[in-house]
């Protein structure tokens, strides 16, 4: 196998603990996620090799759920509300002004790694409507405008930290 | 003094943490003593973010929409000088619609602070469960909740008592109790506000329910998109077991019980409880079929017994008050009270909890303040993705299981989106349908490839590539996904399907045929135009049409090229005049 650009060691803690426990498999790829931002298929091989399930049931399961990603993501994470609230009262429009801003489509990230867009089901704020979710940090009461501003903002603040050239 | 900011996750994204920030410096900065504490969600979304000042006699005023520039004016005047602030304190209206309500369920919600256990304890928290220790059998307990004709709040409204008698005459041991808190149904928030606002009541409950059925261990499953929900629940699991409230020999006494959190993962499908049970062992979500019911086999083959958040979160009321002062509440069908989530196009969003069988109208209109921006009313849709929508002529229906269920919907988990004038409804049925054809764990053919065909037809029709038949082709659709599906998700895919051709059947005749969308909202059926009696000339439209398909001169009406439109609709946000119409 060759070098591996994952540091395998940090998730050996939460196998050590799990990886022999029955039903652990969701629990183990949480942790994994959150560790590496992914699941890539060398981590899958990984967890695979310790735990004794074959990797093809483990990708079974991450394909799944909604919130397991095959992919990295990037430094921002957009979970733009899809619930019916926010359909209602124009979360299509407000996607449609992301997607033209950052050139990306749903689960895409965009080529400077800064934002990656995903459609979530009801983030459960339907009073504030249309809303989006960003790193944690929750947009109320969007607009087309007030969304692209946001992505700006975040972007300059980025710009600011040298994050992108 | 006391200040009490509304801090669930609708108060947090209104901007709650940073009035609470603000807050603090301004009485730091003037040397002023209150004591600053968090609360739930009240139910009044759409005030938020509310703070409330209890004074030193524990009288308490509410302050809405506080923003951090108001809070100096706030804390200085009310605190400091004691006197009244007039900007923001709320309505005698706002508040005759918390009078208007029966709370049950959501009693402590916006009042203690969920995060001290001290707080619960005052307001006689785990007072039932001892009491259900030292004095009740777990018969009786069965019997009381029997008497008090709860049932389940999740959706399908299954008896809570005989679940809990299946469970306790199952002889296999161990036993389980698990919370469902995957609430899924987009438009819904009952189960993460009561989370969010009163965790030690739904562990209470759930004590309560394992003592009944004989379970020692119990599991809350909650969606991992409530991060907030997650968090108090945890701190109230871990206070509870340093109280000795949790563990071995509960109070002192002969039981024990403890219980732990499992974040799901996103999948709609695990509010199924068989699907649930999967993915608590560690699977894929996939529903099995039932019998061996999970009060026979379950977790780990072994007896189960599921119940929502709302469900336990009545238990501790019932054996506090007993069973006739619920089963006082509601109809002969429906006992007690339910939540229901009011979102949409509605004025007073929020949360609120009611006796099981007021009207629709009355909740829409006497509660949520009627639609917003004085619209019309055009359908409420009930139960979520698996409900269906009602037009004006249902909205005497009362909020009951039997008469909710007679005219195609589901009271289901308590999600209410009101829908104005401006809604497709065919466009709401497609965006269901891209729901459940997403959310279907694919196992049986009619709900994968049904729901697929559906959404394809649906999304025809609001393309304006309706066809002759296309109705017809999607009823008898519907009756056959309800007919070949295994579980709950599959068998009510269909409902929005069939309600809304049910009630709104001209407006899809109008999609097919006429090629006109009523509603204005399916962009292939509507076109942009500048009215130029209207038009001002001021160019701000040409500047911002992002394909650049608006001409015209500086001080002299516009015109859109509808060839090359792409109906954005961004010239309508920003035309200061409202010229821009749309046909």
């Amino acid at each position: 196998m060759k070098q591996s650009e994952f540091d395998f060691s940090r998730i050996d803690p939460v196998l050590e603990k799990y990886a022999h426990v029955k039903g652990s498999l969701i629990t183990i790829l949480q942790k994994a996620q959150e560790t590496y931002g992914y699941l890539s298929e060398e981590v899958i091989l990984y967890i695979a090799e310790k735990t004794k399930v074959k990797p093809a049931k483990i990708y079974g399961v991450v394909t799944f759920y909604t919130q397991f990603r095959l992919k990295p993501v990037g430094k921002y994470l957009i979970m733009l509300c899809q619930g019916t609230a926010c359909h209602v009262n124009g979360s299509e429009r407000i996607e449609s002004a992301i997607c033209q801003k950052l050139g990306i489509k749903d689960g895409e990230t965009t080529e400077d790694n800064l934002f990656t867009l995903n459609n979530v089901a009801c983030l459960g704020c339907c009073s504030l409507s249309p809303v989006m979710m960003i790193n944690g940090e929750t947009y109320a009461k969007l607009t087309p405008k007030k969304a692209e501003n946001i992505l700006d903002k975040l972007k300059k603040e980025a710009l600011l930290e040298g994050e992108v050239q | 003094m006391k200040i009490v900011i509304g801090e669930g996750s609708c108060g947090l994204a209104a901007g709650a943490g940073k009035v609470h920030e603000k807050i603090a410096q301004v009485l730091s900065a003037n040397s002023l003593k209150a004591d600053v504490e968090i609360t739930g969600c009240c139910g009044m979304c759409y005030l938020e973010p509310i703070v409330d000042i209890y004074d030193d006699f524990g009288e308490k005023t509410t302050y809405v929409k506080v923003t951090p520039e108001m809070v100096d004016d706030l804390i200085l005047k009310k605190i400091r000088d004691n006197q009244e602030v007039n900007t923001c304190e709320i309505t005698q209206n706002d508040l005759n619609i918390l009078g208007n309500q029966k709370r049950i369920v959501l009693r402590n919600c916006g009042i203690i602070n969920p995060e001290k256990i001290e707080d619960y304890l005052e307001a006689g928290g785990y007072e039932a469960i001892k009491k259900c220790i030292s004095q009740l059998k777990p018969e009786d307990v069965i019997d009381i909740i029997k008497k008090s004709g709860l049932r389940g709040r999740g959706g399908a409204g299954f008896p809570t008592w005989f679940k809990w008698n299946a469970a306790r005459a199952s002889k296999s041991e161990p036993k389980y109790i698990v919370c469902n808190a995957d609430e899924g149904d987009p438009g819904a928030f009952m189960d993460r506000s009561v989370l969010e606002g009163d965790p030690h009541n739904l562990i209470e409950g759930m004590m309560i329910g394992a003592y009944a059925m004989g379970a020692e261990e119990g599991i809350v499953y909650v969606r991992a998109e409530y991060p907030l929900a997650i968090v108090r629940l945890e701190k109230a699991i871990e206070q509870a077991r340093e109280k000795g409230f949790l563990g071995k020999r509960v109070f002192g006494m002969d039981f024990n019980f403890d219980m732990r959190i499992k974040a799901g993962a996103g999948a709609f499908v695990c509010g199924e409880e068989t699907a649930l049970i999967a993915s608590l062992e560690g699977e894929r979500g996939m529903p099995r079929l039932k019998p061996p019911f999970p009060a026979q086999k379950g977790y780990w083959q072994q007896p189960t017994n599921i119940n929502n958040v709302e469900t336990f979160s009545n238990v501790p009321w019932i054996i506090n008050n007993g069973a006739n002062a619920f089963s006082s509440m509601g109809t002969e069908d429906s006992k007690g009270t339910k939540v229901f989530a009011l979102t949409g196009k509605i004025k007073n969003g929020g949360l609120v909890e009611v006796p099981m069988g007021m009207t629709l109208r009355e909740i829409i209109y006497d509660i949520g303040g009627g639609i917003r921006d004085d619209k019309k009313f055009k359908a409420v849709q009930l139960g979520g993705p698996s409900g269906g929508c009602l037009p004006e002529s249902l909205l005497d229906t009362p909020m009951e299981y039997a008469s909710i269920n007679k005219t195609g919907a589901i009271v289901g988990s308590g999600g209410m989106v009101v829908l104005d004038e401006t809604t497709c409804m065919v466009d709401v049925t497609r965006f269901f349908l891209d729901f459940t054809k997403k959310e279907s764990c694919g196992k049986c053919i009619h709900c994968r490839i049904g729901t697929t065909r559906m959404l394809e037809i649906l999304t025809r029709i609001t393309k304006g590539e309706g066809k002759e038949g296309d109705i017809d082709l999607l009823e008898d659709l519907a009756r056959k996904v309800k007919d070949g599906s295994l579980c709950g998700l599959g068998q009510t895919a269909p409902n929005p399907v069939l309600t809304t051709i049910r009630y709104f059947r001209d407006e899809y005749e109008a999609h097919i045929k006429d090629k006109k969308c009523p509603a204005k909202q399916c962009t292939a059926l509507i076109t942009y135009r500048i009215d130029p009696d209207k038009c001002i000339g001021c160019t701000a439209c040409a500047r911002n049409c992002p394909v650049s398909c608006i001409t015209g001169e500086v001080k002299k009406p516009h015109e859109i090229d509808p060839a090359v439109c792409i109906k954005c609709g961004k010239c309508a946000e920003v035309c200061p005049v409202d010229a821009v119409e749309i046909l």
